[in-house]
């Protein structure tokens, strides 16, 4: 059974990590969650890149994080990746297993995914 | 929405919005009923604002001038029967005592309601993405009791380790998820 004192045993674990992601640029994994993203399915798509995110031991040099509507409402669920020093690349209609191959050919690869990108949307 | 849990998440991201600094989900059951609850000490709405809300044409978002949370959420309670009721004090005229409280009433035999789904996924998702607010979670019927508070989670943790870590994360959804799973062994 999981208990708050257990908490205090992850916090004295995670104290020497924190310091790593200061300082060093990050790669931001951004999720749409307004109401738009959420009726099309963004909150799974979001846990799969925070489980996998954590999973693959990336959390010092990637961030997950949430926003509100991109305005694009109909290519939901929408996911911004921003490397430093790269241009951002916008992936549209993600689902779960979408989000494993970002997360395994972008994210660990370097390579975009070409096929789910807005830009191949809208052609 | 697919599940009742997801407009919990997407009403729960209005107070975020609203710049609360403690919101409270509580969903209470009974035989018939399912109350959801969400209240927070945001900037609150003036009455022009509140009377405009339940329009789907009145929105804060900028990119478009259309907001579908409260109309979508609106649907689902009545579709079985229930209703939705919002009272709110804007920072302006209530300085001390601001905030929102919004009361969803479903009736769960009703062929319409849409079954709460991952409620679990809602909670960790709102921590994620707000680790600076705290959020108060309380899930309760006559038979079972469900909670978390993240200020208590914080108090433990303290300043250092935000709430939106992975490993904090895990830890609440396996927390809640251990609540749940007990619920339907007994």
């Amino acid at each position: 059974m999981k208990s708050l004192a257990e908490l205090a045993a992850i916090r004295d674990k995670m104290k020497d990590k924190i310091v790593l992601r200061e300082g060093g640029e990050v790669t931001r994994i951004v999720v749409g969650m307004a109401t738009c993203g959420i009726a099309a399915g963004a909150r799974p798509v979001l846990n799969a890149f925070v489980e996998g995110v954590d999973r693959e031991g990336l959390n010092a040099k990637v961030v997950v994080s949430q926003t509100g509507c991109i305005g694009l409402c109909q290519y939901e669920p929408i996911v911004e990746v921003s490397e430093p020093g790269k241009e951002k690349v916008t992936y549209v209609k993600m689902t779960v297993e979408k989000a494993e191959k970002v997360l395994k050919q972008h994210i660990q690869g370097g390579k975009i995914v070409e096929e789910y990108t807005i830009t191949a949307a809208q052609k | 929405m697919k599940e009742l849990s997801l407009n919990v998440l997407d009403i729960a991201k209005n107070s975020v919005k609203a710049k609360a600094t403690l919101i409270s989900i509580r969903l209470e059951e009974t035989e018939e009923t399912f109350t959801m609850t969400v209240c927070d000490d945001g900037c609150g709405m003036t009455e022009e604002i509140l009377r405009g809300v339940i329009d789907p044409f009145c929105t804060t978002r900028k990119t478009r001038k259309v907001g579908m949370g409260i109309p979508l959420l609106k649907m689902a309670a009545e579709q079985t029967g229930g209703n939705v009721s919002i009272t709110s004090r804007h920072v302006d005229s209530f300085p001390d005592t601001h905030g929102t409280e919004l009361t969803a009433l479903f009736y769960k035999n009703h062929i319409d309601f849409t079954p709460l789904g991952d409620i679990v996924s809602t909670v960790t998702t709102l921590i994620q993405g707000s680790p600076e607010i705290d959020f108060e979670f309380l899930h309760t019927s006559d038979r079972f009791r469900v909670t978390l508070d993240t200020r208590q989670l914080r108090e433990i943790l303290g300043e250092e380790i935000p709430l939106s870590s992975p490993e904090i994360i895990q830890w609440v959804a396996q927390y809640l998820g251990e609540q749940y799973a007990n619920l339907s062994n007994n």
